[in-house]
């Protein structure tokens, strides 16, 4: 079967040439059977990445040890759930699901891009078939998942840190994200490329962009929760270079929804914005080379080897080909129309571009100074939190405030009359809320009152929107409040949607505050009946229990917590041995407090000979916000980008003579 | 090792069939040029997109006065250039569909 892979690889790579080859052919000289056999090679190469898929699926499911990839991966006594999620486990394996999900946009892609037009259309297939041949070259020759041995009897087994239910969910999600940004920057480029600057390849990429963008976000959220629940040190994100490898390019493609929204709106911003999909292509293809390089230390990055001087050289080719062709084009991206007013809803897109991309940019250099001192000096220099945390605040903050200041501004220009109008309900909000804040003992951390003070600033400003978009919608009659509610949403999709998904920023941003400026530690060693207290809980410890899992064996701390008398509940925190891998890994308990919204974390950070136990315990305020910012945020997202029936017949109409007739 | 082969070979040839498909069809065509908009067709595509983005702007411009946003002294000065940018979008591409027409049908006598 490993012949199969192997040969489904190499099918794949001489199709992705082909689309290359081919398509950069006849869209130069403009032949139309050539450029549509080019089409036709690109879904081929996903059928055939399909098969390659199969193949190790199958392999992994049997345990079939004769593939290197399943005996390093995997162990006879791993569950199948886990032996499966192993196809993207290790490097081989995560490339092949890049490759399988690279192909199949680019197939699904193409076949939906009509109205691209067929001379855009003609680039766009070479641009994807050449991102897919360097994949499908690292995967045929370089490192290939269908590598053989002599077969033996157990393999290593599975790094226990992803032996976990979120495995098989957040990496494919974050995958999806990464390669979806591929699509909107083959778009652009083939846009460039065929001297057409006109909103076409904006329009056609929209929802690509939307999606990729969300599954990243929701990606990266999973991630975060993986880390809190499975990691066992108390946080959802450290600044790790591989979570700040998704959160790079989710920031550049926030700018970019932004931007082309003045584009579309105003013609505005062209060069910018193809520069931001250039640079959320190149910050993921970035990310990937970050995870999979072994160039950095990293808990997320649990492979070495050599693919790193393969993907820096394709960074620097993508990063100097495109900006080459955006230099090249210029004249054709020059915008006819000006900024009319710097207080304008579209002066606050600019505002929260430049943010978003500055605090892309700082943690993109927090993420390279390391590599680059090491490779100067001999010694890697370590950018640690503090320095994360500065930016964080210094551009972070204020894109927060700029969310509720954006829905209040009209486009092209405001008066002060009516700003005084619009911001009057919530800056009374926001005041008072701050003023409770400092009453109640809030001001123990100044970034947190001012985060909750704009948090609030901006909730209101949504609430407010809907409540004087409803409002005015009634105005024109024959609805009621509620048929006025859908309609606003309905036919404004992306814009509510946009405020729903701001909302859940908010809530990310009080969770992240709360669970941070505001949380309690506690440490202690307790022998069997002793007790130790953290913000007004009582945890007893009882002792040990022990059981024998099929892969590992587990041990347990029993933590009873009481708040005053009241007995909260038997709480578990412990460790696993994982026999195959020979590795040690913290299991932590958490109390959810679904009123407050806040959680009791405990960690057994020793477990003594003497039979006493050295316990962590956090209390995390209003931490659970952070998931629940994850559920409004998919609400958020589904709704912009669930079509649209009149902007249809509206496009349909405006492209009708430029679409692809097939 | 036997059906690995069978599903291998049968991949390629499938792959070489889609690939070769545009050239089995249609195996010798009088014109085989991609289809692009020419000067006329980019005139219309850039005026409808300037169509759209006034009657998107007059549609803003209403609501955000509705809503309070743009106070009516800002409103009476902005909505006019706007209309006058629709209209003219507008009637551009109106003379350009009669163009159109006009050289679809050609007069007789």
């Amino acid at each position: 079967m490993a012949d199969l892979g192997r040969a489904a690889l190499v099918t794949s790579f001489l199709l992705l040439v082909y689309a290359l080859v081919a398509g950069s052919f006849a869209a130069w000289r403009s032949r139309r059977r050539l450029a549509e056999s080019a089409q036709n090679a690109l879904i081929a190469a996903f059928a055939s990445t399909a098969v390659a898929a199969v193949v190790l699926l199958s392999a992994l499911a049997r345990h079939d040890f004769s593939f290197s990839y399943v005996a390093d991966h995997t162990s006879r006594e791993l569950p199948l759930g886990y032996t499966l999620t192993a196809f993207w486990g290790g490097q081989e394996g995560s490339l092949l699901l890049w490759l399988l999900v690279l192909t199949g946009y680019s197939a699904a892609a193409v076949l939906t891009a009509r109205r691209v037009g067929r001379e855009v259309l003609a680039w766009i297939v070479p641009t994807l078939g050449f991102v897919g041949t360097f994949f499908a070259l690292l995967l045929a020759f370089v490192s290939s998942p269908f590598v053989t041995q002599a077969a033996v009897a157990d393999g290593a087994g599975l790094n226990p840190s992803l032996q976990n239910p979120y495995m098989a969910i957040h990496p494919p999600m974050l995958y999806l994200g990464y390669v979806g940004l591929t699509v909107p920057f083959a778009f652009a480029m083939g846009a460039l490329l065929a001297r057409r600057t006109d909103e076409r390849w904006i329009v056609a990429t929209r929802r690509w962009t939307l999606a990729a963008w969300a599954f990243l976000g929701v990606g990266q959220l999973l991630g975060a929760h993986w880390a809190y629940v499975e990691i066992g040190w108390g946080g959802f994100y450290a600044w790790d270079p591989v979570e700040n490898a998704a959160l790079m390019p989710w920031l550049a493609a926030t700018a970019f929804l932004h931007s082309v929204m003045i584009q579309e709106k105003r013609g505005m911003l062209k060069v910018w914005n193809v520069l931001l999909v250039v640079l959320a292509f190149c910050l993921s293809i970035f990310g990937t080379f970050l995870t999979r390089s072994g160039i950095i230390q990293s808990i997320h990055s649990f492979t070495q080897s050599s693919i790193g001087p393969w993907f820096l050289g394709f960074i620097c080719l993508v990063t100097v080909a495109s900006l080459a062709l955006v230099f090249a084009r210029l004249p054709l991206l020059r915008s006819k129309t000006r900024l009319e007013s710097l207080v304008s809803r579209e002066a606050t897109f600019l505002y929260n571009n430049l943010l978003l991309v500055a605090l892309a940019l700082t943690i993109l250099w927090g993420v390279v100074y390391p590599l680059l001192s090491e490779a100067v000096t001999g010694e890697a220099a370590t950018v640690s939190k503090p320095y994360y945390n500065f930016f964080l605040h210094s551009f972070g903050v204020p894109l927060l405030l700029l969310m509720g200041i954006g829905p209040l501004v009209a486009w092209r220009r405001a008066s002060l009359r009516a700003l005084g109008r619009t911001f009057l309900w919530p800056l009374a909000v926001a005041v008072a809320g701050g003023v409770v804040l400092l009453a109640t003992g809030a001001g123990s951390s100044r970034i947190g009152v001012i985060a909750y003070t704009f948090s609030l600033f901006v909730l209101a400003s949504i609430v407010l929107e809907f409540v004087r978009g409803t409002a005015a919608r009634r105005a024109l009659g024959g609805v009621g409040w509620a048929g006025a509610f859908s309609s606003l949403i309905a036919r404004n999709r992306r814009r509510y949607g946009g405020y729903v998904v701001h909302a859940s920023v908010v809530l990310l941003a009080i969770g992240v505050t709360g669970a941070s400026a505001y949380q309690t530690v506690r440490e202690s060693r307790l022998k069997p009946g002793e007790s130790m207290t953290v913000a007004g809980d009582r945890l007893v410890f009882r002792g040990f229990e022990s059981r024998t899992e099929s892969n590992h064996r587990a041990i347990r701390a029993l933590v009873d917590v009481y708040r005053g008398n009241h007995y909260l509940g038997r709480y578990t925190p412990g460790k696993n041995q994982y026999f195959a891998e020979d590795q040690v890994s913290n299991e932590v308990a958490i109390r959810h407090d679904l009123l407050t919204g806040g959680d009791l974390f405990l960690i057994a950070d020793q477990v003594n000979g003497d039979g006493s136990i050295d316990l962590k315990a956090l209390q995390k305020p209003l931490v659970n916000l952070l998931w629940l910012a994850g559920l409004v945020f998919v609400g958020g997202s589904l709704i912009a980008l669930w079509p649209d029936a009149r902007e249809e017949r509206r496009l349909v109409e405006r492209y009708a003579d430029a679409t692809v007739r097939i | 090792m036997t059906l690995a082969l069978v599903v291998g070979a049968l991949l390629a040839v499938a792959c070489a069939v889609a690939v070769g498909l545009p050239f089995l069809r249609e195996p010798a065509v009088s014109d085989d040029r991609l289809v692009s908009p020419d000067e006329l067709e980019r005139r219309r595509l850039s005026l409808a997109e300037e169509r759209d983005r006034a009657l998107a702007a007059l549609k803003e411009l209403e609501f955000d006065h509705r809503t309070g946003k743009i106070s009516d002294t800002d409103y009476r000065e902005l909505v006019g250039p706007l209309r006058r940018r629709a209209a003219e979008a507008l009637r551009a591409l109106d003379l350009r569909a009669e163009h159109a027409a006009e050289k679809r049908v050609p007069t007789h006598g």
